[in-house]
Order: C-alpha cells, then structure tokens, then sequence
C-alpha cells in the first residue's frame, strides 16, 4: 500500500461529503446517467443474462488456474518480443517502471487511465525521480490538475462540475489567452485536447492499464471512449502495461463474450468507442507502434485472496455497475470510501488489499439492498463477501465494542424466549405509554443515531404474542 | 378471497406464522392482518412461541449468535407445512442465508434446506403459492407502493403486492420514482450510519410525496417505520402503513407512527 488511504475516517469523509453542495449536484448525474443507460442496453440484447452466466464462468475458470495462465501469456508476450515483469507489490512494480523509464532516458510520461496505477501511486514516485507524468484521459487530467484521486473507476471526476474545471484549466493553462471563453463544456475538451495533443508527441514513455491479458496470444487490451489510450501507447518509443494479475483471460473468444457486458454494464455502450488490442513492440511491417513493449503484472495482496471466499472478488471487470447503482455512494460520492476503488466493488477489495482494521468501515457502510449484485456483470455477490468482512471483523473483535454490546444483550434475550417475552412485553408496555399521545418519539435515548434524521414510531404496547396468546389459547404453545 | 387449490398442497395448509419481532413488538395488528389473510385463503395459522430471526447478528457479523437463533427458529417451525412471514427481509433470511449457515453441518443444513423450501413472504405465498387473485377488502384511496430490496431481490416480490392491491375496491395505486430504490433503513445501518442513512431515506420521502399519494405502503416493517419516522419529522403529510393491514381491511389502527387522534386524518 501506498496511496494514503482516509478509509478510518470514513464516518468523517462522508459527513463531509453530505454537507458539500457542489458534490450533491454531480452526484445527481450518476443517479441520472448511468442507470437507465444500462437498463436500456441489457434489454436490448436478449441474451444478456445469459451472457454475465458467460462471463462469471470464463472469470472463475481462470482463476482457477490462474498459474497456467499466467506463465502462456508471459510465453507468449515474449515470443512477441515484449517483456514480463512480475510485480509482488507496489513498491515492486514503482521500482520496476520507473527503471524502464530511466533506462529509456525519459523526461516525461503520457498515462491512458489505468485503476492500478492509482493503487500504487506511480504518478508521485515518477514526479519525486524527475519525470513527469500527463494523464491523458480526459477525467483524469481534470483530477491529476486538483491533486485528487477519481472518485469513481470509469468517470473518475464525475464528482466535479463544469465550472470547476474552468478554474483549474485557467490556473493550470496560462500560456492561453486569459479572456478566452469557457462556458461550454466543448470548449474545455477542445482546450483540453490541444494541450495534450503536445504531450502525446513530446512523451518518451506511454503507461496503459489493460481490461483484459489474453494469455492464448500475449495481447493486451485496453477500452476507451476518447481515442486517448491509443496515442499513449502507439507514438511513444516505449510501452508499458501496468496490469493485475486477474486480468487473464484463456482466449481471444473468451474477450469478446466479455467485452459484450463490459460496456453496456458500464456506461450502456454496445461497445466502448475505441477497443485496443496490442501485441508485443512495433514490427517491421507495422505502420506504427512502440519499439520496446513491457507489461508489468501486479500481484499487491491478490493472490491470497486466491482459494479463500475474497476469490470472487477477483472476477470484477471494472465496469462500475455497482457504484452506479449503490444508493451509499449515490449519497456521499466515490472520495469517502478514502482509497483508490469506491463503491460496494471497493468495500470489498479495499480490506483484502490494505487490511480491514483499515477499512473496516467500507463493508460495514452498505445497506445490504442487493442492487450491485443485481447488476453485476460476472455476478459478484457483493453484500455476501461484505457480509464476510463483518464477519472477519468480529472474529478479529474489531466491531466497535457499542455495537458489540448490544448485539450481546439482545442475542442474550433472542436465545432465551420467556425472558424475551417477559421483557419486550415490559418495554413496549413502556414505550406505548410513553409515546401514546403523538404516535411517535422525536428523541429516545438509546437510539440517538435514528432520532437524529427521522421520528421512532411508538408500539402498540401489547406485542403479537402476547394478544395471541390472550385470543387464541386453544393454539400451540 | 379466491383461491385456487393446487393438487401438491393440502386442502387446508398448516401454516406457521413468523411474525418477525419487529411486527411482535411494535405493530401486532400487521401480524392479525396476516392471519386474516391466510385464513380466508383456507389456511390453519399458528404462531408458536419464536423471537428473532437472526438477521441484526447475522450482518453483524455475529455467526454464533445467528447458528443458535436459526435453530431455535427451524425447531419451532419445522412441523407445518408452511411458514409465512409478513416481511420480505425475514423471509429472506430463512430462505436465502439459512441454508449457507450450516454449510459444514450436513444434519442441520438438511433442516435449514427443508425450512427454506417452504418459507414464504406473505404476498408472494398468497400469490404464487395459493393461486390467490383477489382479497376481500376495500380501501378508500391512493396509495403508492416501496419495493423493500430484499424481498424484491432475494425473493422477487414485485408484482404480488401490486397484484393483490389492484383487486382492493376503492384502491388506486400510483407508482413512485424509484420504488425499487432502498429506503436507507439496513437494519443496524440506521444507527451505525445515520447520516448516510438519513440522506438516503430524504431521497425516498422526497419521490413518495412527489407520487402525490396520500398513502405509503411496503412488505416490511423496519423500512416502514424508517420512511414513517422521516416523513413525518420532515412534516410531510403521507400515511404509512404495512400492505398486509391494507389488503386485510384491517386500517382501525392509526397508521404507523400517527397517534391515535389523527385517526382518518
């Protein structure tokens, strides 16, 4: 781990994220955009269900033999004439790059978007030896110019407004005209596209992630909606893939099932608007292409989810369904979950990678209403493996001790139904009486955490059993 | 009601009511609406001596705890030939999370299949199971319906509620945005997480006053008094109240978190 991760502080990150304004307002475009996108694709192909059983199966096969795999492609991407770097963890694969660079004399790096490259930090290790690296997607040149990370895996500053990036192109853009106009979001792509157009001819080094790595043929394979990956990878003299290690995949076939939910899950697309596929450096009979070509493989923690119940996590293609549609990151956006993945796909992977006493919060800050998992296109069944996470936590006794507590007294009671009966029949002959007059409670003292936002309906006083036993007697005990 | 007698299924089912602790302690009458439910349906309902689910252990985290309810649970309930509860998320729970609790323990997961198996939510075992087509009430009114996301996506409980409102005379439903969009409650996620929690049910009071129904109704009790609880500390005038109360003809009780003055308001 790298990245400096705000997860503890989760509870703290989403408070502030509520009272933003600004981030309420483009938070309302993913509750817009994403989700009826989707709906309208997936119902546009008959077979798409039948498509993400496709999916979860190639995902599970190869994982299951993710060691055969992963030794055909690195044969193969060499027989191409490219390099394999294997990657233990971060650290590993920073020291790894930035070698290639220094060895191919760069001064700066042009960067297609790549979730890994977040995860460990290569941008500031690269800054800190004197290269520079330039994102080039347009999002996260947006985020690379404020500092931030995406808050989001496929529209990474879906979090920001137009007016924001007109501040940000002006304080970063000053050799253009200061009275020019920006107040249309296509003058800010047009200005956007120029400046990197410059960066794209003067980088040294082009660093891709990769959605897929086809072990039958050593490709890899990147989608884009903005062309940008291409130029990052095809004009510098030198390419590198940065890549975990689950994204094998057997076969060229086995791509393209997965390509068919990849996009339509993602942004409602039939397909991305560019889907590259490289294999190893330029040869003498291509137009165009790098002439060293590198593909560094990262584990970082992955591998011991391997054979555990975390392997499903493993499946995820990166398409964001579920954040799309998860009513907690709907609420306080993708930085509050303070690490590099957000949303349900992030409570998740973030403790497997970076410890749950870290971000312990993550799996716990899910409603459990299902909707990820109803949209998930390799079907990770998301609220079980966060249900597994609670789990882990009050083995290891890191569930907070109020929570434990209670828990406690009312397993104690649950465990015991006389003295259940007993005592519920008391509290609520209590709290009937109590809140007879209005109907409801606008404080209680024991559950301040719900008194806060809503009212606590009162109880009728006599609870079921009690009446039914009371009208029914010929009935069971 | 009518109902349509399948041959597999007894003339006149026993049926074992879980009545879920919420509805035990705090609203009984949605548990009586059940039973009058089922019994007009030909059903024998009886409600042995139960307390919780498991379910606030179980996304605690607390498996020990859950193994010890669930048992006391399959016990109490392994003797009809049905077990119905008004509650898509405690059904759920039986159905969907028992079975996988005993995963190492072939005599019990044995039992917990056999519960799960014939464990329904109530409108769905009306519907799907009883081959009910209408139920003998009448309600003057617009309601609008909240789809709770376990029923709904463990259980795929969507049309039978809505199915069975349309046969209540002087019923009109009219469907919010986003029904099918959780209400924030999650169980212990309330409190844990209030502020999220809060932010969350804003969205859902916001699309049930936008629905212009003067009433709200829902399959679960705890995301009732959730979407109650804020519509009315929000003073937004919508009656809550539990879809069983409704297609039982059983409204005398004021609805969930009204005093009893406000009755027919």
């Amino acid at each position: 781990m790298t990245v400096h991760s705000t997860s503890p502080q989760f509870k703290q990150n989403a408070a502030r994220a509520l009272n933003d304004d600004q981030l309420q307002k483009a938070l309302g475009n993913v509750k817009q955009g994403f989700i009826d996108k989707r709906q309208m694709a997936a119902d546009k192909l008959p077979e798409f269900e039948a498509l993400r059983d496709s999916a979860r199966d190639i995902k599970n096969h190869t994982l299951e033999h993710l060691d055969l795999y992963l030794e055909a492609y690195e044969g193969k991407v060499k027989a191409s004439g490219g390099h394999v770097h294997f990657a233990r963890d971060a650290q590993e694969a920073r020291d790894i790059i930035l070698n290639i660079c220094r060895d191919t004399g760069a001064k700066t790096v042009t960067k297609g978007k790549s979730m890994i490259s977040e995860e460990i930090g290569i941008n500031h290790h690269l800054e800190a030896h004197g290269i520079t690296p330039v994102e080039t997607d347009l999002g996260e040149y947006i985020i690379q110019l404020r500092g931030e990370l995406p808050s989001h895996i496929i529209a990474p500053a879906v979090h920001l407004n137009a007016t924001q990036v007109e501040e940000d192109f002006r304080r970063v853009h000053t050799h253009l005209d200061a009275k020019r106009d920006l107040s249309e979001p296509v003058q800010l792509l047009t200005e956007a596209r120029a400046v990197l157009r410059e960066r794209f001819l003067a980088a040294d080094v082009g660093i891709t992630g990769a959605n897929f790595l086809v072990a039958e043929t050593g490709t890899s394979i990147i989608v884009t909606n903005e062309g940008n990956g291409d130029l990052t990878q095809i004009l510098p003299k030198t390419h590198i893939v940065l890549a975990s290690i689950e994204k094998l995949v057997p076969t060229l076939e086995d791509v393209s099932q997965l390509l068919r939910v990849l996009a339509r899950s993602a942004t409602g697309q039939e397909l991305s608007v560019y889907t590259t596929f490289s294999t190893g450096p330029r040869r003498s009979t291509d137009a165009d292409g790098p002439e060293n070509y590198h593909v560094v493989i990262l584990d970082n923690g992955r591998s011991s989810m391997l054979g555990t119940a975390f392997e499903e996590m493993l499946r995820c293609i990166r398409c964001g369904a579920c954040m799309n549609h998860c009513p907690v990151y709907h609420a306080v956006g993708g930085h509050a979950y303070g690490w590099v993945y957000p949303g349900p796909m992030g409570a998740v992977l973030t403790p497997s990678l970076i410890g749950v006493d870290k971000a312990g919060h993550l799996p716990n800050a899910s409603t459990f209403c299902g909707r990820c998992e109803s949209v998930c296109p390799v079907r990770i069944p998301l609220p079980k493996l966060m249900r597994h996470w609670r789990e882990r936590e009050f083995e290891r006794h890191l569930t907070p001790a109020t929570v434990r507590s209670g828990l406690q007294l009312w397993g104690f009671f649950a465990k015991r139904p006389a003295l259940y009966r007993f005592a519920t029949r008391a509290a609520m002959g209590a709290l009937a009486l109590a809140g007879r007059q209005r109907g409801r409670f606008s404080w209680l003292p024991m559950a301040k955490g719900w008194t806060k936002y809503r009212d606590f309906p009162a109880p009728h006083g006599e609870t079921f059993q009690q009446r039914w036993k009371r009208e029914r007697k010929g009935a069971r005990p | 009601m009518s109902a349509t007698p399948s041959p597999s299924r007894p003339a006149k089912p026993r049926v074992g009511l879980f009545v879920t602790c919420l509805v035990d302690l705090m609203r009984p009458s949605v548990g009586f609406a059940a039973v009058k439910l089922l019994e007009d349906a030909g059903c024998i309902v009886e409600a042995p001596v139960q307390t919780c689910c498991g379910q606030p252990a179980y996304n605690s985290g607390d498996r020990g705890t859950t193994r010890d309810l669930a048992m006391r649970l399959i016990e109490a309930f392994q003797g009809y030939d049905y077990v119905v509860a008004p509650s898509g998320s405690c059904a759920g729970m039986i159905k969907a999370h028992y079975p996988e609790l005993f995963e190492e323990d072939p005599n019990w997961r044995a039992k917990a299949d056999a519960l799960a198996g014939k464990t329904h939510e109530l409108t769905s075992f009306l519907v799907d199971v009883l081959g009910v087509t209408k139920v003998d009430a009448s309600y003057d009114g617009t309601v609008t319906y909240h789809d709770s996301c376990s029923g709904l996506r463990e259980l795929k409980v969507k049309t039978q509620p809505r199915k069975l409102l349309a046969s209540v005379q002087g019923l009109t439903l009219v469907e919010m945005q986003d029904s099918d969009v959780c209400c924030g409650f999650g169980g212990t996620f309330a409190v844990k997480y209030s502020d999220i929690s809060g932010a969350i049910v804003e969205a859902k009071a916001k699309n049930i006053e936008e629905s212009r129904a003067p009433t709200v109704l829902a399959g679960d009790l705890g995301c009732l008094m959730n979407m109650a609880g804020k519509l009315s500390r929000d003073g937004r005038q919508v009656q809550v109240r539990h879809v069983a109360e409704v297609l039982a003809g059983m409204t005398d009780e004021p609805p969930i978190g009204a005093a009893k003055e406000t009755r027919g308001a």
